[in-house]
């Protein structure tokens, strides 16, 4: 279970009312429901990657709460793991053991370990490259280990901090299509932070469209288009022009 | 930390050539031919040398001929320690104190993690060891001598003060210049916080921890040689003193290669253990 809520959720860097603080989120409050796909959908600035840090204890809030089945979050942990942007994956280990890091902590047995390992290197379509070390890997390879490391763990929620943005642009939308494949293999609460609004409409069954700083939500919006989605089909491109509309304002506004 | 950064622009520069590609040995020979005409200066010198040492200075006086030996005496001269075992005998008491300073100056790891990791510990420690850093192990001989004797303590201690400063300063800079992500990710994934830096900081290090060993185990052997000078009756240092004393200049230089050559071959070897064990680093290095 996973059901996520974010509840007048605020976060001030530095002394608040002080000349210098920054206020990178006011009172941000959504929920999704479990094994639901969210994206937060915002220039850079908006405060999305501070909300990420929070829901993945790296941060603590001001005042409010992130909340996963009515539990605060508040240290990192694998009930609440996170995919980097530039993967994060262990250098010195292979791919068969960065995936098997969380499970190692978790204190599984070797055996089922082994298993469980195997399972995710098969789900993310890396057979065969199970004794390869990061940098023998492209991008979207990495990612893709990034991805089975982080599901191994069997997490209520994952984070996901615009993991494809360093793919150029035909491996990241071939990586979009592979995490839904994924996603609908093993459903999990995902919140991912994005600043493309195709990746959003592609991924997503809610999107929340953040303000500039100081970040709230401007607007949540339910995503009721079949999967797979089609980049041509009219309600796609009715909904692409409603959330280019609502940040081209945010750029007005500023 | 400024000066510590010099170690590690040294490794990339030395190691990066060589680790691109492993050739086969006939393409290593190949490589070793074509390399010899830059050996023509060298040749050369030695042939001069030679003419220097047997026709040159004996003209002018033949008592000056025993100040240079020349390069034919010295290969006869080694020959006959190695074949004595003297040579090998020296050779080893030198190579205990160096590995005996090397077991002990290891504390720099642990303590090199605590003071990357732990602002409280760096900040603590960091200014003894700005005072104690640039004093040159070999301004603690006489001390050294007072408190353990003559011998191999004091030795040792000399040595282990050349090599865990190195140690100490680069295992800093490889804990604090690990990727941020990494420990975020090893803790997102639910390791606790001993095991985040026994499999993520350690290791994440690793690379830089070796740098200093490789940096320690060289100035250590420098000082190891100055300290057998002054206090030791074995080892190579003690050798070319006790030498001196007999002016045998051909037994000076055997020595000096000596000391050369065994340094050479210890950096050598832990390269080759760090390409070894750390195939990932060189990669990263690029």
């Amino acid at each position: 279970m996973g059901r996520l809520t974010v509840k007048g959720l605020s976060k001030v860097y530095g002394e608040s009312s002080a000349a210098g603080s920054v206020t990178a989120l006011q009172n941000v409050s959504f929920e999704v429901p479990d094994n639901q796909f969210c994206s937060i959908l915002g220039h850079s600035g908006c405060g999305k990657t501070t909300l990420l840090n929070i829901a993945a204890g790296f941060e603590k809030p001001t005042s409010g709460s992130v909340m996963v089945d009515g539990e605060p979050i508040r240290t990192p942990g694998w009930q609440n793991t996170m995919i980097f942007q530039d993967y994060a994956l262990f250098p010195w280990a292979s791919v068969a053991d960065n995936i098997a890091f969380g499970l190692e902590m978790k204190n599984m047995p070797r055996h089922k370990r082994l298993d469980t390992t195997q399972y995710f290197i098969g789900l993310v379509g890396l057979k065969g490259f199970e004794n390869k070390y990061p940098h023998q890997l492209s991008g979207g390879m990495r990612q893709r280990v990034a991805i089975a490391r982080a599901l191994a763990v069997r997490p209520q929620l994952l984070l996901m901090d615009e993991p494809f943005a360093a793919l150029d642009a035909q491996n990241r939308a071939f990586m979009q299509d592979e995490l839904v494949r994924i996603w609908q293999r093993e459903p999990k609460t995902v919140m991912l932070v994005t600043h493309s609004i195709d990746e959003a409409i592609k991924l997503s069954d809610c999107i929340a469209v953040m303000t500039r700083r100081p970040g709230r939500v401007k607007e949540f919006i339910q995503v009721e288009l079949p999967r797979p989605r089609d980049e041509d089909d009219a309600a796609y491109l009715k909904l692409k022009r409603k959330l280019r509309d609502l940040i081209h304002d945010e750029m007005e506004e500023q | 930390m400024s000066e510590s950064e010099t170690p590690i622009q040294e490794t990339r520069i030395n190691l990066a050539p060589a680790e691109r590609t492993s050739p086969s040995i006939s393409v290593r020979l190949l490589r070793l031919f074509s390399s010899l005409p830059n050996l023509g200066l060298l040749i050369f010198l030695i042939i001069a040398w030679q003419l220097a040492s047997t026709v040159w200075l004996p003209s002018i006086d033949p008592h000056m001929a025993v100040l240079m030996p020349a390069p034919t005496l010295i290969a006869k001269t080694a020959a006959a320690m190695i074949a004595s075992g003297e040579l090998f005998y020296h050779l080893t008491a030198s190579l205990k104190r160096e590995a005996m300073a090397f077991l002990f100056s290891a504390v720099a790891i642990p303590l090199g993690i605590a003071m990357g990791w732990w602002r409280l510990v760096y900040n603590q420690v960091q200014p003894i060891m700005e005072i104690l850093r640039p004093i040159p192990p070999l301004a603690w001989i006489p001390l050294s001598i007072l408190w353990f004797g003559l011998g191999d303590e004091q030795n040792e201690f000399i040595i282990f003060l050349g090599m865990f400063f190195p140690i100490l300063v680069n295992t800093i800079v490889g804990v604090k210049n690990i990727e941020p992500n990494l420990v975020r990710a090893a803790r997102s994934l639910g390791a606790p916080e001993y095991k985040v830096l026994g499999r993520v900081v350690f290791k994440g290090a690793l690379p830089q921890i070796i740098t200093g060993v490789r940096i320690g185990l060289g100035v250590g052997w420098m000082a190891l040689v100055a300290a057998e000078l002054v206090g030791a009756n074995s080892g190579l240092g003690f050798l070319i003193n006790d030498a001196r004393s007999m002016l045998r200049t051909d037994v000076i230089v055997v020595g000096m290669l000596t000391i050369g050559l065994i340094g050479l071959l210890i950096d050598i070897a832990i390269r080759m253990i760090s390409r070894r064990l750390l195939p990932w680093s060189l990669a990263l290095g690029r």
